[in-house]
């Protein structure tokens, strides 16, 4: 197991957000509340956890990360950049007319990305695919998927979640971005998840909650999961949706939304400020 | 009584899978709680670690081939028609079509001759909803030998593709000399009068069809136009050079299928020719033998070629 210094891992979910505002800009639409709530998930993963760098980026035996809940493969782009699979400068091209960087994944079009998702629910069940041919071919290495808290309310995460405990791949894990919120409001109100660690137990998972931006306790649950046992693990992560720019948090308003300049400038103030240990 | 031998083109693929198998360790199939009916099972002849029953959920089925392409396997994705495509169709549209996952989707039990289950199983738009989707290729086999064909074609194709299958039982019609090429329609009969265009089982009908008005004097052509994505557009560009009239053939809402696909091209290259179409007439199948809602839908060889003579009388 790599020994992570935890306020670097810290500082790099941080500069993630950075990136992400500045990625996103001005005027433009973007999902801003997801990508923000799940970059300590995405930072642990990249950075600490997987078996995965530029170099390795299309190993046979590379970890493969995926981000079931399309919307925020911004946070995906940012990391990728930052380990190099992605040019910095290219992530202010996101959504445009010929760009790489698609508003939500397309493997064809850019690099280091697993999976086609956007439509929700069906990275689960690719993964799984992925798992058993590996498992056919004798290839050895782990999963491990962002899902979003909203997206549970599909059906297919739970065909899929039977298919992995069916079938004992313990090398998938999945990491529940679980802020409470999503496109129109509370999931609790629009329709309840809960109670989701008991769900995927039932369902042959073994599951465990952690507060999803306390990084030690993210690559503590990580660092427990070594992808050998039979069982499949959840990860249920408890965050706040918009984490780190106080007018986005705990709101569904800015689950896609674009800022005015003068919220712009407060949210880089704001993420500058904790970068900088104001 | 005929003694020659009839199989389903469900039996055929079943025969060309077991080779591929064989023949290559890429293979896989997938299948929801179906495989001998769809014959998909009959991998398990070779390798049964290669048979995956993803229990009756079709969304996962398609979601996991495609992971399964990801890594380089040749993935056979098996149902009944109507639920591969209609249960599934975003996860086709997703993870198969839109990266070109090398997933082959088979649909078992296509058409009407699906026969007693009624509409909730008679996929009668599959077709439509399959040729719609960019990267696909679709492939209607007319005979069981064709399927083996198709199948064998469509391992080397490397890309997604929508296999039609019928659980109709006839005897291999499509003459022997016949090259199958992915995308080349095959001329079955010569005419000028008229030209039958069909795909699938029900093209024997129009062959008979074809003997019924060609003891009336009449020469009538008939086409197998197996592959309706990418369709072939030359193949009908000649055609009109020689035909006036035309009639499609197909088990299949007439909407979004072999004749809307003809429809199409007659429209931009055809100047002065008349269409037919032949079909499900945008409604829903029922219970019946599979003889007997032929006939209601005007498929069977009498129907066809009344519908053909009032057509040359027009």
């Amino acid at each position: 197991m790599m020994q992570s210094n935890m306020q670097e891992l810290e500082r790099t979910a941080w500069r993630m957000r950075l990136e992400l505002l500045r990625m996103f800009g001005v005027g433009k639409a973007h999902h801003f509340g997801g990508s923000l709530s799940c970059t300590e998930l995405v930072t642990a993963l990249y950075f600490h956890k997987m078996h995965y760098s530029a170099a390795l980026q299309n190993a046979p035996e590379r970890d493969r990360f995926i981000m079931s809940k399309g919307h925020t493969v911004p946070a995906q782009y940012v990391a990728l950049a930052m380990l190099g699979v992605l040019p910095m400068e290219e992530l202010c091209t996101i959504k445009r007319l010929g760009s790489r960087l698609q508003g939500h994944p397309d493997i064809l079009k850019t690099p280091g990305l697993e999976t086609p998702t956007g439509s929700l629910g069906q990275g689960l069940s690719y993964a799984n695919g992925i798992a058993l041919a590996a498992r056919l071919d004798g290839l050895r290495f782990n999963l491990y998927l962002i899902m979003g808290d909203g997206e549970l309310q599909e059906g297919q995460p739970w065909e899929a979640a039977m298919t992995a405990s069916h079938h004992a791949l313990g090398n998938v894990c999945v990491l529940i971005d679980r802020n409470g919120h999503q496109s129109q409001g509370r999931v609790s109100e629009i329709m309840n998840i809960e109670p989701l660690e008991r769900k995927w137990e039932a369902f042959g998972w073994d599951a465990v909650r952690v507060d999803g931006h306390d990084m030690a306790a993210v690559c503590g649950a990580l660092d427990r999961f070594d992808g050998k046992g039979k069982r499949p693990l959840a990860i249920i992560a408890d965050t706040v949706k918009g984490k780190g720019i106080s007018f986005m948090e705990n709101t569904f308003k800015f689950h896609n939304a674009n800022l005015t300049e003068e919220q712009f400038r407060l949210a880089e103030r704001e993420l500058l400020a904790r970068l900088e240990g104001r | 009584m005929s003694t020659t031998k009839t199989r389903e083109t469900r039996d055929g693929y079943g025969e060309a899978l077991v080779r591929l198998a064989h023949a290559h360790k890429d293979v896989v199939a997938l299948d929801c709680d179906l495989g001998r009916s769809t014959r998909a099972h009959r991998i398990t002849e070779v390798d049964a670690a290669r048979f995956f029953d993803m229990g009756i959920a079709e969304q996962d089925m398609i979601s996991t081939a495609a992971g399964m392409a990801k890594m380089g396997k040749t993935v056979f994705v098996n149902s009944f028609a109507v639920f591969v495509t209609g249960r599934a169709f975003d996860q086709i549209r997703q993870q198969v079509c839109l990266p070109r996952a090398n997933v082959k989707v088979c649909g078992s039990s296509a058409g009407i001759t699906q026969g007693a289950d009624g509409a909730t199983h008679q996929s009668v738009v599959d077709v439509a909803l399959m040729r719609s989707l960019p990267n696909m290729t679709v492939i209607v086999p007319a005979d069981a030998r064709q399927a083996e064909q198709a199948v064998e074609a469509l391992y080397e194709l490397k890309r997604p593709a929508y296999l039609r299958l019928s659980r109709y039982p006839t005897p291999d019609f499509v003459p022997t000399e016949c090259d199958f090429r992915i995308g080349r329609a095959q001329v079955l009969r010569e005419g000028e009068d008229i030209c039958l265009c069909g795909c699938g089982p029900v093209l024997l009908n129009a062959l008979a069809a074809a003997d019924l008005l060609g003891g009336e004097g009449f020469r009538v052509g008939v086409v197998n136009f197996h592959t309706l994505k990418p369709f072939d557009a030359e193949a009908v560009a000649d055609l009109v050079g020689k035909y006036r009239r035309f009639v499609s053939v197909e088990e299949h809402s007439i909407i979004g299928g072999l004749g809307s696909a003809l429809a199409e091209v007659l429209a931009e290259r055809g100047m002065g020719t008349r269409l037919l179409r032949l079909g499900v007439a945008d409604t829903f199948g029922e219970s019946g033998s599979a003889d007997e809602l032929l006939a209601k839908h005007g498929l069977d060889a009498m129907s066809i070629a009344a519908a053909a003579r009032q057509l040359l009388k027009d």
